[in-house]
């Protein structure tokens, strides 16, 4: 019997070649000793324009109030929440990819875990801003948000799943800070170590705290990076199924399903490892990390988006059958509307770019394709934002009476902030792979092939 | 120890091998003050060096279990104790809500505690001024070198001995002695130039806050909550011709629930007077309701009994008392006639004293009228 056979317990290796120790330093460390190249001033002129759009859209909001925006009753959530919702979404691949595969021991996580987990904290940034901003009044928005005693004996309602977002964003956002600093450490000594100028060398001697790669230390480091991973994980699981929640719990036709949270998380993963493929490929490309950042690490991201992706299509679908299973008129009706309705373009957008073009990557052609990878992700960040639109304004827009029925029209400063959140979002990416090491150096040396003792093998890095 | 300014005895080495048996090899040795330096954590080390388990466990165990127990005791004391609401016709005490922010507040608590331990209490950091730093020997284990370093200070440290032992190890050995800035060096937290600093920073901090939170809040544009762009009432509008804030309603409007009293002052008490029954029972409520308002609008004229004795007599047309044979013989119609829209110098009080309190009113006023007259039928 002539069966090719392929031995699957062998991993594809997580850096190809043999590169040294030193020139791993050199080639991570490139884009931060060098002055940038002009496309990086390019790019940092484009996104920094739009966040200027951003900026003054916020300016004019602060100064007029939410009734610059689109919104109003019926619809009374518009782009504000659905880009709060894109956001956190997008946050969720840096923790997942950093803790979650961590734990499983996906060690071709190593490459990209590092600006994962600070696109994580960027994509919060932008959706805190959001949330923030649609209160009204932020800058007295801590008066209702946090528990704090006060003058006026009142406390905030620990039942309702707004306050409980409040927590769960907040918390995920100093846990995934904390995490990635942590991680950070070890490179920021090295670059310290690098450094020549002097007061490059004095910024990365204070963040680094003094680390001194002691392996007294490294046995406390690599517990608490476990330790941190364990909480990570049921945490970034846990954020999106809050968010989940602020719909959830009400009693809207639309909303009030108990497929939520998993939908959510589900989406969630989906767009955020979109968004890290979009910016992983160009990364990759213009730093030439071609040999850390392997093709199969691409491909094994395009797996998880057809999966995912594959799962928010059972639960489109499973939320039609239920609206039919249930007898309800009223949802009844909220299903068709949302497909046939007055947003149907909306509702077909998200269908096609989350559940139909992924399927492309049943093919392997397609799933080692840059240029496919790229362009999928672009659609698949493009339909999950439609997703949140299309689960925000169409549940709100056909209210209970037809007398309360209206339409949500975004104004210009709607897709002002939309804009700018994206140039706050880009501009620190680029910011990010200027200053700090885009690739964990550590962590990557230490799954390099010679790097641990022979007796050892190469097994897993850390615990 | 001959030389006082030696810090250590340093060797790198080029494989992770090479630094595992190193570390072994100055372990059997005897030596316990040396440490080894790798660019990344090598496997097997730890156990190469001895090293036992590391706690840090424990304090994430703790600061979970803090965090957990704080945070639902203190959402059930404000839910069900300090600020009780009825959400969603729940009872106050309803945990199950309470699960997700307990959670997030135990995750919190025992990442933030965990990493604050680890940096604080078992790395000793921040610290960027250890002899080890910026030595050719740091900058190796920094990037690519692996390295042992036997501290001057151990027991068992002889200069000769340790340079033997690690060469035979196979590491290329240096000495690192303490830097003339590091020995010379003193903290300087109490300069006063220090201080200075930080008395302005908390001044400066302190001004800004209470400028913000005082002073800012209430200037435009953050004043919109108070300085909102409405009419209120008893204000001037340049928007209206009249130049009111406040607005009348239109002409005929009818309060709901009211019927318009058909009767004018003009009408005699007694006749219209038996055209109306008293639509009230006097009960306790509706006695203590009427003698609520006769003391508040009758009786600075007719006196606290009715008797007509109030401290107005002399100053003003007397009233009349109350318990005359005519209003005694009055049908209780009447006398809601005359409270309603007055009689001689009277006024109208029906603005004052709703319709149904001045029913109530008359059956207080007839109480008065027997516990005056009373006749002997009443001790029974």
């Amino acid at each position: 019997m002539s069966v090719t056979t392929i031995d699957y317990s062998k991993e594809a290796p997580v850096v190809e070649g043999q590169p040294s120790l030193r020139g791993l330093d050199d080639l991570i460390a490139k884009p931060i000793d060098e002055f940038p190249h002009r496309n990086w001033f390019i790019g940092l002129a484009i996104t920094g324009t739009m966040l200027m759009i951003g900026a003054v859209s916020l300016g004019w909001l602060l100064w007029k109030g939410v009734g610059v925006w689109g919104i109003n009753q019926p619809v009374a959530w518009g782009f504000d929440v659905v880009n709060f919702v894109f956001w956190v979404g997008i946050g969720h691949a840096g923790t997942l990819i950093s803790a979650i595969l961590f734990l499983l021991r996906q060690r071709w996580r190593t490459g990209i875990a590092r600006f994962a987990e600070a696109m994580t904290l960027f994509a919060v940034l932008c959706a805190v801003q959001f949330v923030l901003f649609h209160t009204g009044r932020p800058w007295i928005a801590a008066i209702w948000l946090l528990p704090y005693p006060n003058q006026h004996g009142v406390w905030v309602n620990f039942t309702s799943p707004l306050m409980w977002d409040v927590f769960a964003v907040s918390t995920y956002f100093t846990v995934s800070a904390v995490f990635w600093y942590i991680g950070l450490i070890p490179d920021l000594a090295t670059l310290r170590d690098r450094a020549k100028d002097g007061i490059k060398k004095t910024v990365y001697a204070v963040l680094s705290l003094g680390w001194r790669f002691s392996n007294r230390h490294w046995q406390h480091y690599e517990r608490a990076y476990l330790i941190l991973a364990g909480f990570a994980t049921p945490l970034v699981l846990s954020v999106h199924t809050i968010v989940s929640f602020d719909f959830a719990v009400s009693v809207l036709p639309g909303w009030h399903t108990t497929i939520f949270p998993p939908y959510f998380v589900a989406g969630a993963i989906f767009s955020g490892f979109a968004m890290v493929q979009n910016v992983l490929i160009v990364t990759r490309t213009a730093f030439k990390f071609e040999h850390l950042i392997t093709l199969d690490t691409i491909e094994k991201m395009n797996k998880i988006i057809l999966v995912t992706g594959t799962m928010v299509g059972y639960a489109y679908s499973m939320e039609f059958f239920i609206a039919w299973y249930s007898g309800n008129l009223t949802e009844k009706f909220v299903f068709i509307n949302r497909a046939f309705g007055p947003y149907w373009w909306a509702y077909w957008i998200m269908f096609t770019c989350n559940v139909f073009t992924p399927q492309l990557f049943w093919f392997k052609r397609m799933r080692t394709s840059l240029l496919v990878s790229f362009i999928l992700a672009i659609f698949v960040n493009i339909g999950m934002w439609f997703e949140r639109f299309v689960i925000v304004v169409t549940s709100l827009h056909r209210d209970f009476l037809p007398s309360s029925w209206g339409m949500f029209v975004p104004t210009v400063w709607d897709f002002g902030l939309l804009i700018g959140s994206f140039g706050l979002f880009f501009t620190l990416v680029l910011l990010f792979i200027k200053f700090l090491p885009a690739i964990a150096m550590s962590e990557i040396k230490a799954v390099v092939p010679g790097s641990q003792p022979a007796h050892h093998g190469n097994g897993a890095h850390h615990g | 120890m001959a030389d006082t300014n030696l810090y250590a005895v340093t060797a790198l080495f080029r494989t992770p091998d090479q630094i595992i048996a190193a570390a072994k090899g100055v372990k059997e040795a005897g030596y316990t003050r040396y440490d080894v330096h790798t660019p990344y954590p090598v496997h097997g080390m730890d156990k190469a060096m001895g090293l036992p388990e590391t706690k840090l466990g424990f304090v994430t165990l703790a600061a979970g279990i803090m965090g957990a127990v704080g945070m639902i005791s203190f959402a059930s004391w404000v839910a069900a104790v300090d600020y009780p609401q009825v959400i969603g016709g729940k009872p106050y005490w309803s945990w199950p809500a309470f699960v997700p922010v307990t959670y997030e507040i135990a995750v919190l608590l025992a990442v933030l505690l965990t990493v604050g331990a680890m940096i604080a209490f078992f790395f000793k950091f921040p610290n960027i001024s250890h002899p080890l730093h910026d030595t050719p020997y740091m900058k190796a284990v920094s990037s690519d070198a692996y390295g042992v370093a036997v501290r001057a200070d151990d027991p068992k440290f002889d200069e000769k001995e340790v340079r033997d032992l690690l060469k035979r190890l196979g590491g290329e050995v240096s000495p690192v002695e303490f830097s003339e800035e590091f020995r010379t060096f003193r903290p300087r937290l109490f300069e006063p130039r220090f201080l200075l600093l930080l008395a302005g920073v908390a001044l400066v901090s302190a001004g800004g806050g209470y400028v913000t939170w005082n002073k800012l809040m209430f200037m435009p544009p953050f004043d919109w909550m108070m300085m909102q762009p409405k009419a209120k009432p008893q204000t001037v509008s340049t928007f209206y011709a009249d130049g009111f804030g406040m607005r009348l309603p239109v002409s005929g409007t009818v309060a709901r629930g009211f019927t318009l009293y058909p009767y004018t002052i003009t009408d005699r008490a007694d006749s219209v007077g038996a055209l109306m029954v008293n639509p009230l029972v006097p009960t306790a409520t509706v006695l203590s309701r009427g003698k609520q308002k006769y003391l508040t609008y009758c009786s600075p004229c007719h006196g606290n009994a009715g008797r007509g004795d109030s401290r107005m007599n002399g100053q003003f047309p007397n009233p009349p008392t109350l318990h005359s044979d005519k209003v005694r013989q009055w049908p209780d119609g009447a006398l809601f006639h005359v409270m309603t829209v007055g009689q001689n110098v009277m006024p109208s009080y029906q603005y004052q004293i709703s319709r149904e309190d001045r029913w109530a009113v008359v059956h207080y006023v007839r109480t008065l009228q027997r516990a005056l007259n009373a006749q002997e039928s009443d001790l029974q």
